[in-house]
């Protein structure tokens, strides 16, 4: 089948670079596990699993751009839903959960340190990690994806494809990071903010989800009607699960904030 | 302090007994008995969408409450009376505006296709309410008490 737009991709995936998605990954391991040890090696230590949670949001996201999964993404609006699930909301978890930033930060001499904070307190960065324009570029992405003829272009684009991908996790990234992540945010705003930002996210990726069962979105590809609306549903419970983890992530952080609050009030009371 | 505790505690309830209902809604009548259905074609764009929003804000809500609930039952022994009024509260409050805006005024689904409804949905509504009017007399026989408590203390 000469002419089914799968092709442009089953070649890309035969291509030479498949073997990045192992080479990469292995390097960027290898670049925080250093960091980790340099920790021990100063007498300070590193919590094991932030470290596993690294590797875990690392292998999902290889996994995820591996030639089997990008060629069965291709093929199946189900596996692109997986594909785009695991990319844009559960790795970012793993990733920001790994707080590279805090490791790095600890990690290279004053002087860089003081670059990179300088570099996170500048207004772009400033604008950049809000939570709302997290959201705009995290769920936008979404809504321009999938209600625009941009999906079905992407199937004939390998390479517009792969920007889409790297937009997926760079924007699941960033939101995930400005909502709840260890790492310092420049500018974080306060719980109440987060959370509405956080609710709005959620119901309007649910929302995406029964607009795209309802009126069988993305437009022109050529996948049967059964399997969008199987893409749709399981793009609404897998957005409802990653992002129930990430209140989860949310809320115990506050909860934690407090609680060490309350601890130090009391202590204060006690020496007064 | 000792009322804004109380405070916390009937707001971490009330948001626990919302979400826990909702997450009975969705685990018995739509994943189980599949009586509710993800869409069955009679819905508006609109209503979709403030469907999507309460979705989210249930789900956030839940583990809002799951964590603030914790925080107050850190700080020292709860009135029991008062957590569950507030517990029942959510619980009816969902299970009304479910049975009434979702099914009726949105029009998102129905509680069961291919029957006579009405049993059904005075059934569901009946229970919110029965609900909510437990909850009401649980809060009350806490308050009192805490009011005496109050004017003891004083």
């Amino acid at each position: 089948m000469p002419d089914h737009p799968g092709q442009s991709l089953s070649h890309t995936t035969n291509t030479p670079f498949g073997w990045l998605v192992l080479v990469v990954p292995v390097a960027i391991w290898a670049v925080y596990a250093m960091m980790v040890i340099r920790q021990g090696q100063r007498g300070r230590s590193w919590p094991g699993w932030r470290s596993i949670s690294f590797v875990a949001g690392i292998a999902l996201t290889a996994a995820a751009v591996s030639p089997p999964v990008m060629g069965l993404a291709h093929h199946d609006l189900r596996g692109h839903m997986v594909q785009h699930l695991a990319l844009g909301m559960v790795a970012p978890l793993g990733l920001v959960l790994a707080a590279p930033l805090t490791l790095l930060l600890r990690t290279v001499p004053t002087g860089a340190g003081r670059a990179i904070a300088r570099l996170l307190r500048s207004r772009p960065m400033r604008l950049l990690s809000h939570p709302t324009t997290a959201l705009v570029l995290n769920i936008g992405g979404m809504y321009i994806l999938y209600l625009t003829p941009l999906f079905a272009l992407s199937m004939e684009y390998p390479s517009l494809h792969w920007l889409i991908m790297v937009h997926f996790l760079a924007a699941g990234y960033l939101f995930t990071w400005a909502i709840a992540g260890p790492d310092p945010a420049p500018h974080r705003p306060g719980i109440t903010v987060r959370t509405i930002v956080l609710v709005l996210s959620l119901g309007l990726h649910a929302f995406l989800g029964k607009f795209m069962y309802a009126h069988l979105l993305p437009t022109s590809v050529p996948f049967e009607a059964d399997q969008v609306k199987d893409a749709a549903v399981l793009m609404y419970y897998g957005g409802d699960f990653a992002e129930f983890l990430l209140a989860i992530v949310l809320f115990s952080g506050w909860y934690r904030l407090r609680q060490r609050q309350r601890q130090r009030a009391a202590m204060s009371r006690g020496w007064s | 302090m000792a009322s804004r505790n109380g405070t916390q505690l009937l707001w971490s309830t009330v948001l626990l007994g919302i979400g826990v209902m909702a997450a009975i809604d969705e685990i018995v009548f739509h994943q189980l008995l599949h009586w509710h259905h993800f869409y069955d074609g009679s819905s508006s764009d609109v209503a979709l969408f403030s469907d999507g929003l309460l979705h989210g804000a249930e789900l956030v809500l839940m583990v809002a409450g799951f964590f603030l609930f914790r925080d107050a039952l850190s700080q020292g022994p709860i009135r029991q009376t008062r957590a569950w009024g507030g517990f029942f509260l959510g619980a009816g409050a969902f299970q009304l505006f479910d049975g009434l805006i979702d099914h009726k005024v949105l029009n998102l689904h129905e509680i069961r296709y291919n029957v006579d409804l009405l049993p059904y949905d005075l059934l569901w509504n009946g229970f919110g309410v029965l609900l909510i009017v437990v909850s009401l007399v649980l809060l009350r026989l806490s308050t009192d008490r805490g009011s005496t408590h109050t004017t003891r203390s004083r």
